[in-house]
């Protein structure tokens, strides 16, 4: 692989850039390049955190001094090994993407401003949920809020400006639009887009060894559910 | 269980040197804000260094002692008594079980640690004891210590056992002792009187010729809307040359970020972990420690250095750390 550039993220991180605008290619690359590096660590290596266009590498400075046999400084330390891996790098392997079905309750108490977004763009309640639980999703990262998934993919009918004061707070589950973004709340936490709906399931479990539902690469399709159903999975998960 | 809550203090959680490996995500790393005090206040005690330690915030707790313990603080003066006597820091403390430890306000630095022989004992979650307040995990039920809590610390190693006897001995009948020997202040990130080192951001070149300038030539305040996640600051406006269309990426502790309205941001520990602000700049991670000292109200100036003296930096105060480890242990006679 030969397309990519190398910045500093302070002075324990690299930030390695893989395109320039937000695209599915480029996305690709992204995840490819995450999962080379978690299977493959080097020593000195803390994390990596994929964005839309770039893949973060934080590393531990002491730890690559340490290790460095040719007199460098950590920061070129890493970008050699970094090289290293892109020389060894073939952009032919494409990750299998996991599909992920998320039940979802429209309208009512749980989606408060269906109709709102309804109104803006002259559909029905019913066109919304089918337009939004038609297509398919792909989640280009996970940021924001732990397990908030950046989701692409909306149609653009269903666009709705975010309201013009924020909610203080919002219920975790909530699933919104905001702009031409949609996505759901992963925690309670205040929030401007419009909530359309609600998912019984949990997308962040922080006692879990995968803590969030979702992960970049995953595609995402919603499934409408009725009251009932989202009261029975909720209780489901408090009485098991 | 070995402590007791009197009273919480402002924003006293359980932190340690932070969750690693989750912010892919979304899991901020959070963690103390103070690394170099939190891994001294657990050397002091014969802990691992990145044993879970109390982090107090401005106004500090009461805290109710249910058996005896081997303690040190270090961070922020919080002027700290022990049944009323004042207690000193950065040292080596055994208090005696039933002695109450009471801080006040912050009068130097904004966070002060405790530290506790074994370390905290609170659930790991996530490869860290820290308390995550947004999202509610961690620490102590993932929020922070409220009146009536009680906190529990784990097994002491032998260094922490050998120097509790040899102070409970020191003490004989009063309620807690202390070593002779201490850390000195210029240890700590406050004693620092010159400007805080930052390391030019991807943006810095996009930023007007006058506003890279006042940047470095002029002083900003720490503004009231500052917290654990960043360090809102007013001081001259920084404006772009033209405007920029970022896309979110990364953003790490001692990134400052640029809003469109121009007063920069300093995230923290609990930063989000993406984020999409032009970046003028990042703190040395050497330096970070004086900004989470600073209050609302404090100026700052900052002062440019090369990512390599900044890495250089951080293996110097690597070594600083080690040796402060091994005088400690040659001086109490363990080695």
């Amino acid at each position: 692989m030969k397309n990519y550039e190398f910045s500093p993220l302070g002075d324990s991180g690299v930030i390695v850039k893989l395109g320039d605008v937000i695209v599915q290619r480029t996305h690709e690359i992204v995840v490819m390049f995450t999962d080379y590096l978690q299977e493959n660590p080097f020593p000195g290596m803390m994390e990596i955190v994929p964005g839309f266009t770039t893949v973060a590498v934080y590393y531990d400075p002491i730890i690559l001094a340490q290790q460095s046999l040719h007199e460098l400084m950590p920061y070129e330390s890493v970008l050699a090994i970094l090289d290293q891996m892109f020389q060894e790098l073939t952009v032919t392997r494409k990750a299998q993407p996991r599909l992920v079905e998320i039940p979802v309750c429209y309208g009512g108490s749980l989606g408060p401003d269906l109709d709102i977004v309804a109104q803006q763009n002259s559909l029905t309640r019913e066109e919304v949920i089918a337009i939004h639980s038609s297509a398919g999703y792909l989640v280009y990262m996970i940021g924001f809020a732990p397990g908030f998934p950046y989701l692409g993919g909306m149609d653009e009918r269903l666009a709705t400006p975010r309201r013009s004061s924020p909610r203080l707070s919002i219920p975790k589950g909530s699933v919104g639009i905001g702009g031409s973004q949609t996505g759901i709340y992963s925690i309670e936490t205040p929030g401007g887009w419009q909530i359309i709906g609600r998912t019984p399931l949990s997308l962040f479990q922080p006692n879990e060894s995968q803590p969030s539902l979702l992960r970049a690469g995953d595609k995402v399709c919603f499934r409408p559910i009725s009251e009932q159903e989202y009261e029975y999975e909720v209780g489901k998960k408090v009485f098991p | 269980m070995s402590i007791e809550v009197v009273s919480p203090g402002l924003c006293t959680t359980v932190q340690d040197m932070g969750r690693y490996g989750y912010q892919q995500h979304g899991v901020n790393v959070g963690g103390a804000m103070d690394t170099p005090a939190v891994q001294i206040a657990n050397m002091l005690v014969g802990n691992q260094r990145d044993a879970a330690v109390l982090e107090l915030t401005i106004k500090g707790p009461t805290l109710l002692f249910q058996k005896d313990m081997l303690i040190a603080i270090c961070g922020g003066d919080f002027s700290p008594t022990i049944n009323k006597k004042l207690v000193k820091s950065n040292r080596a403390v055994w208090v005696r079980r039933g002695s109450i430890l009471q801080f006040s306000h912050a009068k130097q630095g904004c966070r002060a640690y405790l530290s506790v022989a074994g370390g905290w004992d609170v659930p790991i979650v996530m490869g860290s004891r820290s308390t995550n307040l947004r999202a509610g995990f961690g620490g102590l039920a993932g929020r922070m210590l409220q009146a009536g809590d009680r906190l529990g610390h784990n097994p002491q190693s032998p260094f922490s056992s050998y120097l509790a006897k040899q102070l409970e001995q020191k003490a004989r009948d009063h309620a807690f002792s202390y070593t002779d020997w201490f850390i000195p202040s210029s240890y700590f990130a406050h004693s620092q009187e010159r400007g805080v080192r930052v390391i030019r951001g991807d943006q810095f070149d996009d930023f007007t010729a006058e506003s890279r300038q006042s940047f470095f030539e002029q002083a900003f305040q720490v503004s009231p809307q500052s917290d654990r996640m960043g360090y809102r600051l007013t001081g001259p406006t920084l404006a772009l040359t033209s405007s920029l269309e970022l896309i979110s990426a990364a953003v790490t502790m001692g990134t400052i970020q640029v809003p469109p309205a121009g007063q920069p941001i300093i995230l923290m520990a609990d930063r989000q972990t993406i984020g999409g602000y032009p970046k003028i700049g990042y703190v040395a991670t050497v330096d970070l420690p004086i900004i989470a000292q600073l209050r609302p109200g404090e100026t700052i100036r900052f002062q440019e250095i090369s990512l390599h003296d900044a890495q250089r930096a951080l293996h110097e105060r690597e070594r600083t750390m080690n040796e402060i480890k091994l005088g400690m242990e040659l001086t109490v006679g363990w080695r």
